[in-house]
């Protein structure tokens, strides 16, 4: 059994907020670099060169990348030998939003209500907190500031076994065609099937914040439909933000779970080319 | 590629002809900002028949929330919004003598209509390079809708703005284009 104070989850939450959004992780900038190396459209690769200036400019002055410094969205390993002391857990994951959005200068996005008053919160918290129960005695915290272009450009769709692996390609293709420029390609493309309704769209969001970029499905048969669906989604011609080129889409990642007999839910959920995450253990 | 063409602001309609969709520009002057809600007000006054607080003849109005300035900088991080969200209020706009929008992604039939009509164009900034944006501007203030926060109305001065042409009075569409060139 570990004790561990709750001020340092929250200390923690903070600084995770201001160092994604201001950096993004060298599997990402990996990828960026290889697309700009094949990208032929003139338009888009000074859509790359713009991608690169920027990301220079943010890192030396501590600048958001991008305007929208997104939802606050957490995936939190939490070790089954810890204790947690110190008040509230999701209470302390909430201040160190609130600080690292405040102190960090990031936009803060979340209204009170989704409907009625679109009042801001003012600190863009409350944050979307997952948390996993593991073994040992540390806490896992995955922070990613998921921004409302790429996360309006989702979908889920409850298939019939039928439909095969053919209707689950063509739904994605579909739906990344119709998105066209609007999730700031080249994206990241989180695809989940099977589960429920709920555990479908949660495996969409693990598959897009796969680490590292590219990396795939452990079954070698869903590896190689993640390799068809990149090399389909860029034969697109989308291209750097849609302007037309070879680069839609830098990678595939697709999350499975088992299914009802009656069912084949399939989920997909993109993120940006600010494809932002950053994980600590406490 | 070509050079990118300068423009500055107010537009005239000899700019917007000779702009054709994937030309890469770089924009100076004043512009104003404004996204969904300064947008929604802006309808009703036209609807009441009520004056706007901006002249919108020849100007552009950039979708933007930027989020705060840090200490020294005129502007926090400044990127584009997704424009299809103001595609219902731009036609009126165009008619009302906007020169010109900016924002990311696709613009509704109606929105490319009215551009060719009224001879306007729609500017795409690249989406996610907030903080390049950011050295482009120079100075800006709240002139309107205070109250929304990041969506107020701003007026803001920019030098060397990159923009590439998304739509043009032609009827040209860049993601058409682009997949058209581009797709297999």
């Amino acid at each position: 059994m570990r004790e561990i104070e709750t001020k340092q989850v929250a200390e923690t939450v903070a600084q995770l907020c201001m160092d994604a959004n201001y950096e993004l992780p060298d599997d990402v900038v990996a990828a960026l670099e290889k697309a700009r190396e094949n990208e032929v459209s003139d338009v888009g690769k000074a859509v790359f060169d713009e991608i690169f200036e920027n990301m220079k400019i943010a890192k030396e002055e501590r600048l958001p990348m991008c305007q929208d410094c997104g939802s606050a969205v957490l995936m939190i390993e939490l070790g089954q030998d810890v204790h947690l002391i110190g008040g509230d857990f999701y209470e302390a994951v909430n201040e160190g939003v609130k600080k690292g959005y405040q102190d960090g200068y990031l936009r803060k996005s979340m209204t009170y209500d989704p409907v009625l008053t679109r009042a801001n919160t003012k600190d863009n918290t409350p944050a979307i907190i997952h948390v996993d129960i593991v073994p040992g005695e540390k806490v896992k915290i995955l922070f990613c500031p998921k921004g409302g272009g790429c996360e309006n450009m989702s979908a889920i769709k409850m298939m019939s076994a039928g439909d095969g692996m053919e209707g689950v390609k063509k739904f994605v293709v579909d739906f990344v065609r119709n998105a066209s420029g609007n999730p700031c390609p080249p994206t990241v493309i989180g695809i989940g099937i099977g589960g429920t309704f709920d555990k479908c769209a949660y495996l969409a969001k693990k598959a897009v914040l796969r680490s590292p970029l590219g990396s795939h499905h452990p079954d070698e048969r869903y590896a190689q439909v993640e390799k068809e669906l990149l090399e389909e989604i860029n034969s697109l011609g989308i291209g750097p933000m849609g302007f037309g080129g070879r680069t839609t889409a830098l990678g595939v990642h697709i999350e499975t779970h088992p299914a009802h007999v009656a069912m084949m839910p399939v989920a997909l959920n993109m993120n940006c080319h600010v494809a932002r995450q950053k994980t600590a253990i406490i | 590629m070509a050079e990118a063409i300068k423009l500055t602001t107010p537009l005239e309609k000899q700019d917007m002809e000779k702009l054709r969709v994937g030309d890469r520009v770089l924009l100076s002057g004043k512009i104003y900002t404004g996204r969904d809600m300064a947008h929604r007000r802006f309808l009703e006054l036209i609807e009441k028949g009520e004056k706007l607080p901006i002249d919108l003849r020849g100007q552009i109005i950039y979708y933007v929330g930027p989020t705060p300035a840090k200490p020294g900088y005129p502007i926090g991080s400044c990127g584009p919004t997704t424009s299809y969200r103001m595609d219902k209020f731009t036609p009126t706009l165009h008619k009302m003598g906007l020169a010109a929008s900016i924002g990311k992604g696709k613009r509704s039939p109606a929105v490319r209509e009215a551009i060719k009509e009224y001879q306007g164009v729609y500017f795409v900034a690249t989406g996610g390079v907030a903080a390049l944006i950011c050295k482009s501007v120079k100075s800006s203030k709240v002139i309107a809708y205070d109250d929304l926060g990041p969506e107020a109305v701003r007026e803001m001065e920019v030098v060397d703005l990159p923009l590439t042409v998304g739509n043009d009075c032609q009827g040209g569409d860049v993601f058409e284009e682009g997949v058209k060139k581009y797709g297999k």
